[in-house]
């Protein structure tokens, strides 16, 4: 038991890592290109060790950051779930995928995962300029190469730790 | 060791995915349903929300730090300007306190002739920006005075030059607040002039505020300052809201296209303050007597 907590560890600090720099206040002109990291981290995790972090997990961190966001309350819980959900269900593919392939299938995850956030505002009524869709969607796909190198350091670290 | 255990027993096939998957989806729209339809959910919320606060601390830190720094190490000559800057400030505040008080004083009693209800003075208490932009789709920000200490939903916030927002979420010790330029919010308000009512929305520009349906003929110009009326019930009357900046008279269309810059500097605040305004029911009553324990009057 406290080995199989200790080895949650890891995954949940660098969720947390994640969520903290989803709130990090940024400056104006910046903040619409802001990453989603906690988007990233979680297709990390799923494509990694889907048989632990799969769509429950996706979903609770998605309530979670639906909160620190102030949006509607699981509004980023669906998105979440949805994309991380496809990234299980291929999870193989994207194992055996180059870099390059495998960030234009990023760019596909985080575009579905804003259009999901799109559609719900549509619903509720919630305006917003495209940028604030397509800006995250961008940046996102291009740190996913640097994220994908470092959150692998961090895997086989701890394992060999472990 | 999770990776042999992951990858070993037949990696294929996550048992019942899809049908996990489809039960969240469906429990989070149910949760938006709830959510949107009334507040059901603000427990929830509170509760998750106060195990995020260290985080939001955390976050904050390193621009507390600088702030912190920058105060410690200005030099002695520029502290002995601001505090002859403040020191002349305060004179000219005071002087003009002073004019104040007579006009109060005989405001009262022209009401007492007219017989009309006393004007309660509002009550504020300084408040800081913990974030900004926390959602990218929404022009909100979070401040570091939650329900505990009075705070309440649809409380006012104003900062030294005029309005900012209002509360639409008091957690137990952090409240996100809406500004007026959330494309979402609209502020009623009246061109301090003449007295001319309508309504200023929000655009999704930190620096513009929509104000239509005021006819091509209203008498409303330019450099004309709305102020709130007072009428939505949230707001406290007679606080500057924005100075008119344009108007488009097009003469086929029945209303002319007003726009107005907020007078508060939306994107630049650090501090502001919360207005405890004459209440309208007990709930205000209640933030009210909160915020008289709280000691801090501001004025």
């Amino acid at each position: 038991m406290s080995s199989g907590g200790l080895r949650h560890l890891p995954v949940i600090l660098t969720i947390l890592v994640a969520l903290a720099l989803s709130m990090v206040p940024l400056p104006g002109a910046a903040a619409p290109f802001r990453p989603d990291w906690v988007a990233l981290t979680m297709i990390f995790w799923a494509i990694s060790l889907p048989r632990s972090y799969s769509v429950g997990v996706a979903w609770i961190v998605g309530i979670v950051l639906d909160v620190a966001q102030g949006a509607l309350l699981g509004q980023h819980a669906l998105a979440m779930t949805v994309i991380v959900f496809l990234t299980v269900r291929f999870h193989l593919q994207m194992r055996v995928f180059p870099l390059l392939q495998l960030s234009a299938t990023i760019f596909a995850l985080l575009a579905v995962y804003q259009f999901l956030l799109f559609w719900v505002n549509g619903v509720v009524n919630v305006s917003a300029p495209a940028v604030s869709y397509w800006g995250p969607v961008l940046t996102g796909s291009v740190v996913w190469p640097l994220m994908y190198n470092f959150l692998t350091g961090v895997r086989y670290r701890v394992q060999l730790g472990s | 060791m999770a990776t042999a255990r992951d990858t070993s027993t037949n990696p294929a096939r996550i048992p019942a995915l899809g049908f996990r998957a489809l039960a969240l989806v469906a429990l989070a729209v149910v949760l938006m349903y709830l959510d949107h339809r009334d507040n059901h959910l603000d427990t929830v919320r509170d509760f998750v929300g106060t195990g995020l606060y260290p985080l939001r601390v955390f976050v904050d830190a390193p621009a507390r730090l600088w702030e912190w720094t920058d105060d410690r190490l200005q030099s002695r000559t520029v502290l002995q300007q601001e505090v002859e800057r403040l020191r002349r400030e305060q004179q000219v505040i005071r002087a003009r306190l002073l004019a104040t008080n007579a006009l109060e004083a005989e405001n009262a009693r022209l009401r007492e002739l007219l017989e009309a209800r006393e004007q309660v003075q509002d009550r504020v208490r300084v408040a800081e920006i913990m974030s900004v932009d926390a959602n990218p789709f929404r022009h909100s920000l979070v401040i570091d005075v939650g329900s505990r200490e009075g705070a309440y939903e649809g409380q006012a916030i104003v900062d030294q030059d005029g309005v900012i927002g209002q509360v639409i979420e008091a957690g137990p010790f952090t409240s996100e607040a809406l500004l007026i330029s959330d494309p979402g919010h609209a502020l009623p308000v009246e061109v301090n002039r003449n007295g001319l009512r309508t309504i200023a929305y929000g655009t999704g520009e930190f620096d513009r505020l929509d104000v239509p349906g005021l006819a091509n003929n209203a008498d409303i110009r330019e450099g004309d300052l709305l102020v709130t009326s007072g009428l939505g019930g949230a707001f406290p009357a007679g606080y500057p809201v924005a100075v008119v900046d344009s108007i488009t008279r097009i003469p086929q269309r029945a209303f002319a296209e007003i726009s107005a810059q907020p007078v508060a500097r939306l994107d630049q605040v650090r501090e502001i303050m919360l207005v405890w305004s004459t209440p309208p029911n007990a709930g205000g009553t209640d933030a009210d007597e909160d915020a008289r324990e709280e000691g801090e009057p501001d004025e």
